[in-house]
This record gives C-alpha cells, sequence and structure tokens, in this order.
C-alpha cells in the first residue's frame, strides 16, 4: 500500500487546489457569461464538481474517509436540486414561453 | 503518473471552456460529459475508487442524461437565445478572472498544511467508504431518503400540468398550458 | 411609638386615599357621594390629628411634671421616618414628617377648617357638572397642605409646597370654559413658581452648608452660624422670596385677586386660611434661621408692612365681594409678614389660626350670599338681606367683628398682639399698622352694610341656604369668636397658651418677650378702640342707608382712581413682563420651532425618503444582475478575510 501512497503524494496537493479553483471560477464566469438557463444549471454542476475534486484530493492525501463520504452527499444534493431545478425549468418554459434567465424579473421595486 | 494528472487536467479545463462558450446546449452537454468524464479519471488516480465510479453513474448516468431529456423535451437543440451584451460579457469575465485572482492570493504562501506521516492508502477502497458511510455518517444517510422524497413529490407537482379551468373575458375556458407545445 | 407614627401617616393618607378613589370613580359617582366621602376623609385626618395633638399635650404635660424621663425630647418633637427616600453619596434625605407643636397646630387648622369647607362644599358644588373632580381636587390639595406643615425636612415641606401650587392652579382654573380664568390660574402658577425658585436656591444652599435638610439638625446646626452673614442673610431672603410668591405679598400678590375666579370654597380654603399661610408656616419654622439674619427681618417687616397698606386701600374701591376678601387676606398677611419682621413668631402664628376661622367664614358667607342671589357678586346689587340670609348674615357678622378687632372677638386678641410688637419696635410702626387695622374695618364694614343693609337693589330672588352650608357657617363663627382663649395675654388675665405652646416646636419664639409695661398696653388698647369705633360710625353713616345703586359714571379724583385701578400694578406687569415674554415667545416660535426643530424633523424624513428611493432602484428583478452582485459581494467578502487574517 505504501506504493499507492507514494504514488498519489507525487502529486502534490497544490496542483489540485489550482485545478479546482480553475473549474470553479470557469464555471462562475459561465453562469454570469449565459443567459440560457440550462447553460447555467450546468455551469452550477460545474462548480460542484470543482468542489468534489478538491475534497476527494484532501481525503486521498490526508487518509480520510470522510472527505470523500462528504462528497458522495455532496453527490446526492446535487442530484436532488438538478431534479428540482429542471423541473422548475419546464413550468418556467410553460409559463413565459421561453428558458431566457432575464424574462423571470417581476421580483422588483 | 504527474503526466496522466495533466493530461487529465487539460481535458477538464478545456471541456469545461468549452460548455461555457457553445452554442447549442446540446453540445455544452457533451462537454460537460466529458469534464466529468475526466474528472473521474482525476478520482482514479486518487485512488478513490468508489467515487469514480458512483461519479459516472450518478452524474453522467443520470444527471446529464436527465439534462439531455429536459432539453430535447423542451426542443432548445437550436440556439435561439439572445446573446448578453458586449459589456456584460466582458464583466463576467472579469469578474470569475478576480476570483480566481483572489482564491490564487489566499494561498500564495501555501496551504500550511502538513500531511500526517504514516496512514492508509486504502481509503477510497469501496469498503473503507462503506464502513465510514454506515457507522460515522449513518444518519445523514437515512436522512438523505427522506430527502430524495421530497426532490421527488416537489418535481412531480411542479411538472403536473395545471388543469383547473380558468375563466378568461368572454366565457370561454381554457386550460393551461394546453397549447404550448404539440 | 408605634401609634404616633400610624396616626402621623394616616393623616395625610386619608385624603391622599380620597382624592385617588374619587378621582379614579369620577364617571361613575353620583350625587353626593363624592362630597360625603372627600369630607369623611378630611374629618378623618382631623380626628387622628386631634388624638396626637392630645398625646402630644399628654406628653408634654408629663414632662414638665417631671415624669416620662425616658427620652426628654420625646414630647417636643417626634419624627416619623417613612422611608430612606434620596440617598446619593453623602446626600441622604429621608421621607419623614415632624410632628411638633407647630406642625400640630397647622395640622388641626388645615384638617378641621377643611373639614368644614368640605362640607360646605357639598351644598355650594351640588349642581356643577364636574363635582366630583373638584372633590378629589380639594382632598388632593389637603394632602399636599398636610405634607406641606408635617414635613420633616424642607425637602419634603418642598413637595407640599409644589403640591399646593398645582392643586390652586387646577381649582382656580376649575371651570376652564372661561379664558379670563384660564389666564387667572396661569397667573397663580407662574407667581408662585418664580417664589418657588427662591425656596429651591436656599434648599440647594442650607444643603451645601449644612450637608442635610433636616428640621431639627440644621436649627441645631444654625447655632454656628455668625449673626448677620451674608450667607444666612442671603439665605433667609430667598426663603422669603419663596413665602413673598406663596403668601402673596408685595410684588408677587397680584395673583390672589384674580384667583376669585374659583369656585368660592376654593378661595376659602386655598386663599384665605391654608395655602397662602404656608410662606408664614415656613418662615416660623425656619425661625432659628431668621433671627441671625437682623436685615432679612428687616425686609419682611417692610415688605410686608407696605403690602398691608396698599392693598387694604385698594379693598376699600372694590365692588365685587370676593375681590374685597381677596384684598383684605393679602393685608393681613402683610400684618402677619410685620409680626414675623418684628421676631412675634407666635403672635403671627395665632393671627394665622385666628384669620383662618374668620376668613373662611367670611369667604364662605359670602358664598352664601352668592348663591342666596343666584351668582350676583357685585355689592352695588345687593342690600337689604338682613331680614332674607338671617343665618348668613349672622354669622357674617360675627366674622366682620372678628376681622375688624372688636374686643372680645379672636382677631382683637391677635392683632392686638400684633400691634403691642409693632408698637415695641417704634411708635411709627404702631401707627402704620393701626392705619392698616383701620382701613380693614372701614372697608370690612363698608362690605358687611352695603350687602346686608339698606334695600335690595338687584333683581334675584334670594333665599337662605341649605343647612349644610349654614352648619360650618355657624362652627366657623363660634370659632371666631372664642377663637382669642387660645392666646390671651397676660394683660387681661390669660397664659398665653399657644406661645407657650409654640416655644417649644420654633426657637424663634422661645426667644419672644414683650417689654411693655402694663399702662403702656392698656393705652394702646384704649386708642386701637377707640378709633375702630369711629371708623364703624363713619362707615355706617355712609353705607347702611343705601337704597340706590350709585351713578356708574362717578367722577373720582385722581389719588381714588389710582387705588381704584388697584395703583395700576397689574398693567405695569403686563408691559414690563408679559409683552416682551410674549414677544419673545413669538420669536421664538417662528424661528427655532417652526424653522429649526420642524425643518430638522422634516429634513430627516425628505431624506429618508429621498435615499429610499434611490436605493431601491438596486431591486431590478433581473437575475443576471443577482447573480453578479453575488459574485462582487463573495469576493468582496475573501478579500476581507483574506486582508484581515
Amino acid at each position: 500500500m505504501n506504493d499507492i501512497v507514494t504514488v498519489i503524494r507525487s502529486v502534490p496537493l497544490e496542483h489540485y487546489v489550482f485545478l479546482s479553483f480553475t473549474l470553479f471560477s470557469i464555471g462562475l464566469a459561465g453562469a454570469l457569461f449565459r443567459r440560457n438557463t440550462i447553460i447555467i444549471l450546468m455551469c452550477l454542476e460545474l462548480m460542484f464538481n470543482s468542489v468534489n475534486l478538491l475534497l476527494a484530493a484532501f481525503s486521498a492525501h490526508h487518509g480520510d474517509p470522510g472527505g470523500q463520504v462528504f462528497v458522495f452527499f455532496i453527490m446526492l444534493v446535487a442530484a436532488a436540486e438538478v431534479t428540482v431545478g429542471l423541473a422548475i425549468l419546464v413550468m418556467m418554459k410553460r409559463n413565459v414561453d421561453s428558458i431566457d434567465i432575464n424574462q423571470l424579473n417581476r421580483l422588483k421595486w | 503518473m504527474q503526466v496522466l494528472f495533466y493530461i487529465f487536467a487539460a481535458i477538464s479545463i478545456l471541456s469545461a471552456l468549452f460548455v461555457v462558450a457553445a452554442k447549442s446546449p446540446i453540445n455544452s452537454v457533451i462537454a460537460l460529459i466529458v469534464c466529468f468524464l475526466s474528472i473521474a479519471g482525476h478520482y482514479i488516480l486518487l485512488n478513490a475508487q468508489f467515487l469514480a465510479v458512483v461519479h459516472i453513474i450518478v452524474y453522467t448516468g443520470a444527471i446529464m442524461v436527465l439534462f439531455l431529456f429536459v432539453i430535447m423535451l423542451l426542443n432548445l437543440n437550436k440556439s435561439t437565445e439572445p446573446q448578453k451584451s458586449l459589456a456584460t460579457r466582458v464583466a463576467a469575465v472579469i469578474a470569475g478572472g478576480v476570483f480566481l485572482l483572489t482564491l490564487l492570493g489566499a494561498i500564495k504562501d501555501g496551504i500550511g498544511i502538513a500531511p500526517p506521516a504514516a496512514y492508509d492508502g486504502s481509503v477510497g477502497l469501496v469498503k473503507s467508504v462503506g464502513v465510514s458511510l454506515f457507522t460515522d455518517y449513518l444518519l445523514p444517510f437515512e436522512v438523505s431518503s427522506v430527502l430524495f422524497l421530497s426532490a421527488m413529490i416537489g418535481a412531480v407537482m411542479l411538472g403536473k400540468k395545471d388543469t383547473s379551468p380558468q375563466p378568461l373575458s368572454g366565457g370561454k375556458v381554457l386550460t393551461k398550458g394546453a397549447g404550448t407545445n404539440a | 411609638m408605634v401609634k404616633t407614627d400610624l396616626l402621623a401617616m394616616l393623616v395625610p393618607a386619608f385624603p391622599l386615599v380620597g382624592a385617588i378613589v374619587i378621582a379614579s370613580l369620577r364617571g361613575k359617582l353620583k350625587g353626593n357621594t363624592a362630597g360625603i366621602l372627600a369630607t369623611a376623609m378630611v374629618v378623618l385626618s382631623f380626628l387622628c390629628s386631634g388624638v396626637l395633638f392630645v398625646g402630644h399635650e399628654v406628653v408634654n404635660a408629663l414632662h414638665a411634671a417631671g415624669m416620662h424621663q425616658e427620652s426628654p425630647p420625646e414630647g417636643a418633637m417626634h419624627v416619623v421616618k417613612l422611608f430612606n427616600w434620596i440617598s446619593v453619596g453623602s446626600m441622604h434625605i429621608p421621607f419623614a414628617f415632624q410632628i411638633d407643636a407647630l406642625s400640630l397646630t397647622m395640622m388641626l387648622i388645615v384638617t378641621g377648617v377643611g373639614s368644614l369647607i368640605h362640607l360646605y362644599s357639598i351644598g355650594y358644588m351640588h349642581d356643577d357638572k364636574r363635582v366630583n373632580t373638584f372633590f378629589s381636587l380639594l382632598n388632593l390639595f389637603s394632602f399636599a397642605m398636610l405634607m406641606l406643615v408635617m414635613g420633616g425636612n424642607f425637602l419634603v415641606t418642598f413637595i407640599g409646597w409644589e403640591g399646593v401650587g398645582l392643586c390652586s392652579y387646577l381649582l382656580i382654573g376649575f371651570w376652564y370654559t372661561v379664558p379670563a380664568y384660564n389666564y387667572a390660574a396661569r397667573k397663580a402658577f407662574v407667581m408662585n413658581r418664580i417664589g418657588d425658585l427662591g425656596f429651591l436656591i436656599a434648599l440647594v444652599m442650607i444643603m451645601q452648608q449644612f450637608g442635610t435638610l433636616d428640621y431639627g439638625t440644621v436649627m441645631d446646626k444654625s447655632a454656628g452660624i455668625s449673626t448677620g452673614s451674608p450667607w444666612i442673610t442671603t439665605v433667609t431672603l430667598l426663603l422669603f422670596v419663596g413665602a413673598i410668591g406663596k403668601s402673596a405679598q408685595l410684588p408677587l400678590f397680584t395673583w390672589l385677586p384674580d384667583a376669585m375666579a374659583g369656585p368660592t370654597p376654593v378661595s376659602a380654603l386655598i386663599h384665605a386660611a391654608t395655602m397662602v399661610t404656608a410662606g408664614i408656616f415656613l418662615l416660623v419654622r425656619s425661625s432659628s434661621l431668621f433671627v441671625l439674619a437682623p436685615i432679612t427681618m428687616d425686609v419682611v417687616l417692610t415688605v410686608g408692612l407696605v403690602t398691608a397698606l396698599i392693598t387694604a386701600t385698594i379693598g376699600v374701591f372694590q365692588n365685587d365681594i370676593k375681590k374685597v376678601l381677596a384684598y383684605s387676606t393679602v393685608s393681613q398677611l402683610g400684618l402677619m409678614f410685620v409680626a414675623l419682621g418684628l421676631g412675634a413668631f407666635s403672635s403671627a402664628m395665632f393671627h394665622v389660626t385666628t384669620h383662618a376661622f374668620f376668613k373662611a367664614l367670611l369667604f364662605l358667607g359670602a358664598g352664601s350670599v352668592i348663591h342666596a342671589l343666584g351668582g350676583e357678586q357685585d355689592i352695588r346689587k345687593m342690600g337689604g338681606l338682613k331680614g332674607v340670609t338671617k343665618i348668613t348674615y349672622f354669622t357674617f357678622l360675627m366674622g366682620t367683628l372678628a376681622i375688624a378687632g372688636i374686643p372680645g372677638f379672636s382677631g382683637f386678641f391677635s392683632k392686638d398682639a400684633i400691634l403691642m410688637a409693632a408698637y415695641e419696635k417704634h411708635p411709627l410702626l404702631y401707627a402704620a399698622t393701626l392705619g392698616v387695622s383701620l382701613l380693614t374695618v372701614f372697608y370690612m364694614f363698608r362690605l358687611l352694610f352695603l350687602t346686608f343693609f339698606g334695600t335690595y337693589r338687584g333683581k334675584a330672588h334670594p333665599h337662605e341656604s341649605p343647612r349644610v352650608m349654614t352648619v360650618p357657617l355657624i362652627i366657623l363663627a363660634v370659632l371666631s369668636v372664642v377663637g382669642g382663649v387660645l392666646n390671651l395675654p397676660h394683660l387681661l388675665g390669660g397664659h398665653e397658651t399657644m406661645k407657650h405652646y409654640l416655644g417649644t416646636a420654633a426657637d424663634g419664639i422661645a426667644g419672644e418677650h414683650m417689654h411693655l409695661a402694663p399702662a403702656t398696653e392698656w393705652m394702646l388698647m384704649g386708642i386701637t378702640v377707640g378709633s375702630i369705633a369711629l371708623v364703624i360710625w363713619l362707615a355706617y353713616n355712609r353705607f347702611a342707608k343705601k337704597t340706590t345703586l350709585d351713578p356708574e359714571a362717578e367722577e373720582l379724583s385722581f389719588f381714588k382712581r389710582l387705588i381704584a385701578r388697584k395703583w395700576y400694578i397689574d398693567e405695569l406687569y403686563a408691559a414690563l413682563f408679559e409683552k416682551p415674554y410674549g414677544w419673545l415667545s413669538a420669536q421664538l416660535d417662528a424661528i427655532m420651532e417652526k424653522r429649526v426643530i420642524d425643518g430638522a424633523v422634516n429634513f430627516t424624513g425628505n431624506t429618508t425618503l429621498r435615499l429610499g428611493k434611490v436605493l431601491r432602484r438596486v431591486q431590478t428583478g433581473n437575475m443576471s444582475f443577482y447573480l453578479f452582485a453575488m459574485v462582487v459581494g463573495i469576493i468582496g467578502f475573501l478579500l476581507l478575510t483574506i486582508w484581515s487574517a
């Protein structure tokens, strides 16, 4: 098993951190960039994944299974959230006949 | 080993960029699936076997398929959306960039965590994850079933067509949602 | 002694309870209930005071006889401490009553005369719509006055002092729908307040010097102050300023005639028998301080004398029955202050007592006449009531004889004591005080003759008052007649009981001694009696046979016109004080009130509105904008966290 550990540790943790940050920023910029609601939801998924990656990396580098269990739960929640989110999207399409996110603008002064 | 890491990292970032930049939603979905697969590759590199498989099954297998279904249902395979103004898009990119820089700036002095001396590299195997899940994290595990229940009910309720008659002017009775999709 | 403490606490408690109960139930009480309850409360207070008095006397007698050795000053002065009221740093002021000869005398007067006036009011105020409020205010006044006289330190007295001022204001302006009455009430209150300021400054000075406000301690420690020092002169002058305001002396006396706007029982109780005597009470209470300040004593004497003379002259020309009595009150108060200024403290207290009897009687009698004539107060429209309102006439006659100082009546003895003391200081003073007395005789008999003699010159149907009103009149008449026995001078075979009694309470009294030879006293008495008889004869000839109204446009000489117009003092005050003050008030209203304060408040409101209008544009409803704002916010938080770490 020491072999695996060495293998895992051969990639320093900072690299995973940078990667995760980059993916998160791309997802964030994408959520601001696009008007299509579905694309925005997908960028959200991207952000979730970056976090998952980071958690798994830390868990592997420190030998704490809790990190991976947390990732598991995040996946659960992401699944539930996507379900409901897409249902809302369908409702939105039915009501305003568009999936442009700027069409939902009645909550204003 | 590091080479593999860089390959997977490159694929992840490129496909993420493609998700954001693609014109058609279908293309975005495909790119996202590629991204997820590359992340699954990362998990394998970290010896998080359970996570890798679950990731593929849940994310690529279920969630992305759901996305595809919805896109098909709503007939969105054409890029019909107007784009945001140039200024807004530039602002979005800058915001993302600044955010990245901020985060990088936070760790510029190093992460500051020393790895423990010796540990068991078998973390990530199904067995150890399973043991941890069913002993330390049993309650969240059980509660998440209630979460799923509520999500299902919510989705079903939201997705129902509203069939109660809505009187309009002229006495005509129209059901909501009728005539939106052929 | 527990019983003394309990009784002492009950005395002011009864009227207070009465006031609160009647005020709370004022919408529900019908008919005479409020009046009977109020009267009962004061009568109970009177009984408790009586028991205290008897007990006090008994202890005094025992002590004088050598028994009751346990605590020597027990009978002389008893302090009932209710609770620790103010306890800040080194300043300790307990809420305490002091039961001694002086306070017992005043308590008996206040509750005794007060209960008679309460009884009278049941009949007088019977038809008034707000009769319940009236009685609760009368009870409240009784409570405040008792607080004043029973106070064990200057501050408790001050509470009562302020309280009677307040009740006076409320009761003068009782019929508040008439603007002139409100003006009179306000005038009374403001003038009282000016006096209160003097009192308050004096309190602070006493506190600063002695570290305490308790009467006993202050009087004891006052022995350490040198006679005539600037400090003691200032303090006593300030206390006298307070007395000027409360007892309506020059220059703060114009409120009392105007205070006749209130119902007659109010005039009788507050402005004849009790509140206005508070000033004299204060000076007697602080007599230890006053005897150390000869300058102040001279000031007191002068002010009292001038006031007495001026108001006596004004009283001669008044045509309203109550105004005559009001000016008479101010004049008699002036005489009391003359007595105080001469150091004759017990004579002043004696005159307070007898004055309470006959002045209350005269006011109640006037009220009875007014009631009989259905509200008429102008004596030129009265006359010939002698045969109609017999009891009122007879009691009024008794009161007039008493105030005139006819030998045998109570007023004779008290005034005589003052005249003697005046002669002792200087014969001219005697002449001046005798002049005041003669003027008093003149206008009182003018009042009597014009009201009751001759033929009726008015248009109403006079009738006698009900028994509930005449019984107090009779009782007061009896007291006016026999009250003299309280302090019969040695010359006439008495023992000067009151003087000795009060001497235990006030050091100033203990030092009083009359040094006139008996022959001089007899001669002076003769002169007094003779001149009084002459004046009565003059008044009789002039007024008793009046059958017709005087012609309105009677041409008066310059001097008479000056006096008839009250020496133009009211007009002087209006020009000197009221107009500039009104101008200042208007200016402040226009500038400070409207522009500055209103402006600031409106500005705050407007700014908030405008700011709100601008800020709410943030809520665009645009989802992308919200996302963007969230990202910016997160970046901000992260930066904050990073930089603060």
